[in-house]
């Protein structure tokens, strides 16, 4: 039996709020964040639905206070100083004194700003001081410098499951007694080139997105950031701070079927959530919500859910997939679903898996569909990714 | 706590390090402004379709994994964890260009699927049909001790006994270009002298350097992986006493250290913590290795792979030195490398030979 990760803050901004209780209003106010883009100029305007947070990068920059014309933000950096500023004060530690860690993730780092000049720097002196930016390692530190974040710091890049390797990293290094406090979480703004390549993939869909519906078209993209606070038991109860909740539970497993596509029998996914269990030594039973991963592709909605009905033995709890409330956040989903997985447990709240309407043949799988009351002692949640990336998070109490 | 050891390795990279020399005919790049990695002979790894279709990065990591693989003697492995600054950078930007170029018309899903950071672990994975845990790490200059501490981390306390752990990074021209204009990489007509830096930043390189850890000591066991540390800010003039710290976390003292390998890349901005690293260090050989292989965000991987050589063959190639140390070490037991990117992310990394 593994020893319990407390998680003593939290912090997110996404389309559907910029901190914990506007995300949690707009969860049981089935508020959804999915809209047609506003902030980039693309060609796919008309053709596609994202979840994008609707302010602009100047004024995201006014939210943190950031005067500097000169400076190193990428929409993503300010996406992601937002929330791990929310979840330091959350917990309320002090990183400019001590040696914190941070894990951080990210898929595409600064591209919002390389896509913006990359033709232009060469010429144009004003820009260069962005050029770094490039480099995803400078994403983090930026917001490092910032904040006053001194630790241990890294970064991970694993596609989708991005956010749930940087909690579990987080949680490992608790365990090995090399830290004793560490901000784990993700972050991803829009850009031009994820919302292209993944168009390319034509995994795009142009109506909001359903997952495990039988009639879904792909997924919308989202952008957002969420972080966690992990702490070992001997500091949180030494400075008298009661944890939200415990990460009992958590594994990663790689499909190895193709580089972007899950195998169908969803192999992979399976190994994840099974390790997950025997880590957090529970049983499939003790589990009273599963947050899924449902991007609401054809190929991962039937993967993962074949999935799902393998590992609970046909007896699948209350799940859903929250995406249609903020689009897939990339780097960012697997934390943003941990603080809704956090949320879940403290509310007592299963949250509706919005636009579902005909249930897949290939099985009987039927989401929550409303927003339902109920005791949650323990929540899975799976966020699986290119490269075969599968990793699976348990959350108690 | 199991020991970890480092049971294999396989390094391509700017000089002839595929093989078992230990650069026994170094190529000298003083004059370079560029060092690109020499390619091996990928056709006995890689189908001749997939050569064409692969960038470099990815098609020196298979290649490097395979040697490491071999050396240590395993066909299977229990984790694929690697560490790259800009991960697969030349599809990265084919897609950008295009993507500009074209005003988002006519982009194929290839470049960017092989874009993404973690192509090189997922790419190794799926040749190996690995379900095996699978992790990468973009953190700059401490890509590589990322992935090496995680992979530390799952031998001695999840007791698996073959991780596969490697840092990667390749040359991309329009990166290179745009870093050169801001002195990350030294510009075309600026010379690679590490030793006695003159200009603001380094000359750049590439490399694939990969290795097999695990918890039994082989045959060809190079060397036992004490610590990997790393802190994102150390004030200039307490990285002695960052070093202090580690050393006597681990009981040791600078004269039981016989060998410091030192990141120094030229850049006359930040060479000068290295001088400080090195103050303490009266008996230790000191020893540098960005003159032959260049700079890069994974390079450490490199320093790795020199100490793992130094313990395994208890020698230390003359073209490492700044200065031959007049008295040589009969044996090296323990070596150090300390490395930081640009006066940030320092990082320690401690051996013990076997």
């Amino acid at each position: 039996m593994a020893q319990n990760i407390a998680i003593t803050g939290m912090g997110i901004v996404s389309a559907i709020g910029m901190n914990v209780e506007e995300n949690l209003m707009s969860l049981k106010g089935n508020k959804h964040g999915i809209s047609k883009i506003e902030n980039i100029d693309t060609i796919l305007r008309d053709s596609i639905f994202v979840g994008e947070i609707k302010k602009i990068n100047q004024e995201l920059l006014d939210l943190l206070g950031v005067k500097e014309v000169v400076n190193n933000f990428s929409r993503t950096s300010m996406l992601g100083t937002l929330a791990v500023k929310e979840a330091i004060e959350d917990a309320g530690i002090d990183v400019r004194s001590e040696n914190i860690g941070f894990i951080n993730s990210t898929t595409v780092g600064g591209m919002d700003i390389i896509e913006r000049y990359y033709n232009t720097f060469e010429f144009e002196k004003d820009e260069q001081h962005y050029i770094e930016v490039h480099d995803a390692g400078n994403n983090t530190n930026v917001i490092c410098d910032y904040l006053g974040i001194k630790g241990m710091v890294t970064t991970i890049s694993t596609a989708c499951s991005s956010a749930a390797n940087a909690i579990m990293l987080g949680a490992r290094l608790i365990k090995s007694g090399r830290l004793d406090k560490v901000i784990v979480g993700g972050m991803d703004g829009l850009c031009k080139f994820t919302i292209n390549g993944f168009n390319t993939l034509m995994i795009l869909s142009d109506a909001h997105n359903q997952p495990f519906d039988d009639q879904r078209k792909g997924l919308n993209l989202g952008e957002g950031a969420a972080y966690l606070v992990l702490e070992a038991e001997e500091s949180y109860t030494k400075r008298g701070k009661k944890p939200l909740a415990f990460l009992s539970g958590y594994a990663n497993a790689n499909d190895a079927f193709h580089q972007t596509a899950s195998s169908e029998n969803g192999e992979g996914a399976f190994l994840a959530m099974q390790k997950a269990f025997e880590v957090a030594g529970l049983d499939v039973g003790s589990i009273d919500y599963v947050n899924a991963h449902g991007t609401a592709t054809p190929n991962n909605d039937l993967s993962e859910g074949r999935a799902i009905l393998n590992v609970f033995n046909q007896n699948v709890p209350d799940f859903s997939s929250t995406k249609p409330f903020t689009g897939h956040t990339l780097a960012a989903a697997a934390a943003v679903e941990a603080v809704y997985s956090i949320l879940s447990l403290r509310e007592g709240i299963i949250y509706p898996n919005l636009n579902f309407e005909t249930p897949m043949k290939e099985f009987d799988l039927i989401p929550n569909l409303q927003l339902k009351s109920k005791e949650v002692n323990a929540v899975l949640s799976n966020s699986f990714g290119f490269g075969g990336n599968c990793s699976s998070l348990i959350f108690v109490k | 706590m199991e020991k970890c050891f480092i049971n294999g390795l396989g390094c391509v990279s700017s000089q002839e390090t595929i093989n078992d020399d230990f650069l026994k005919s170094p190529i000298d790049y003083s004059d370079a402004f560029l060092i690109p990695a020499l390619k091996p002979d990928y056709k006995s790894f890689i189908p001749p379709a997939a050569i064409r279709r692969m960038s470099n990065g990815v098609k020196n990591s298979v290649v490097a994994s395979a040697y490491a693989m071999k050396e240590a003697n395993v066909t299977e492995v229990d984790g694929i964890i690697t560490g790259t600054g800009m991960g697969c950078i030349q599809d990265s930007e084919k897609f950008l260009s295009k993507l500009i170029e074209y005003n988002e018309e006519y982009l194929t899903p290839t470049p960017f699927i092989q874009s993404t950071h973690n192509t090189v672990a997922g790419q190794i994975a799926l040749n190996l049909k690995s379900k095996a845990y699978n992790f990468t790490y973009v953190h700059a200059g401490n890509s590589f001790q990322s992935a090496l501490l995680d992979g530390m981390m799952k031998v001695q306390l999840d007791n698996k006994n073959s991780v596969l752990v490697g840092g990667v990074d390749e040359i991309g021209d329009h990166s290179l270009m745009l870093f050169r204009l801001v002195n990350i990489y030294k510009k075309e007509d600026e010379k690679n002298d590490i030793f006695y830096p003159q200009t603001p930043g380094a000359v750049m390189g590439e490399g694939a350097t990969f290795f097999v850890l695990g918890n039994e000591k082989q045959d060809n066991t190079s060397a036992e992986l004490l610590d990997v540390d790393m802190l994102s800010k150390v004030e200039d003039d307490n990285v002695p006493n960052y070093i202090n710290q580690f050393l006597e976390k681990h009981n040791l003292v600078h004269d039981d250290i016989d060998a410091i390998i030192l990141g120094n890349n030229g850049d006359v901005k930040f060479d000068h913590l290295y001088t400080k690293a090195e103050e303490n260090f009266e008996t230790a050989e000191k020893v540098y290795f960005k003159h032959l292989f260049g700079d890069f965000h994974a390079s450490p991987s490199i320093a790795l792979w020199i100490a793992s050589n130094i313990l395994k063959k208890q020698h230390i190639p003359e073209v490492l030195y700044r200065n031959i140390p007049r008295e040589r070490k009969s044996s090296y037991k323990k070596v150090l490398i300390y490395t930081h990117y640009r006066g940030q992310d320092h990082s320690l990394i401690l051996l013990s030979n076997v």
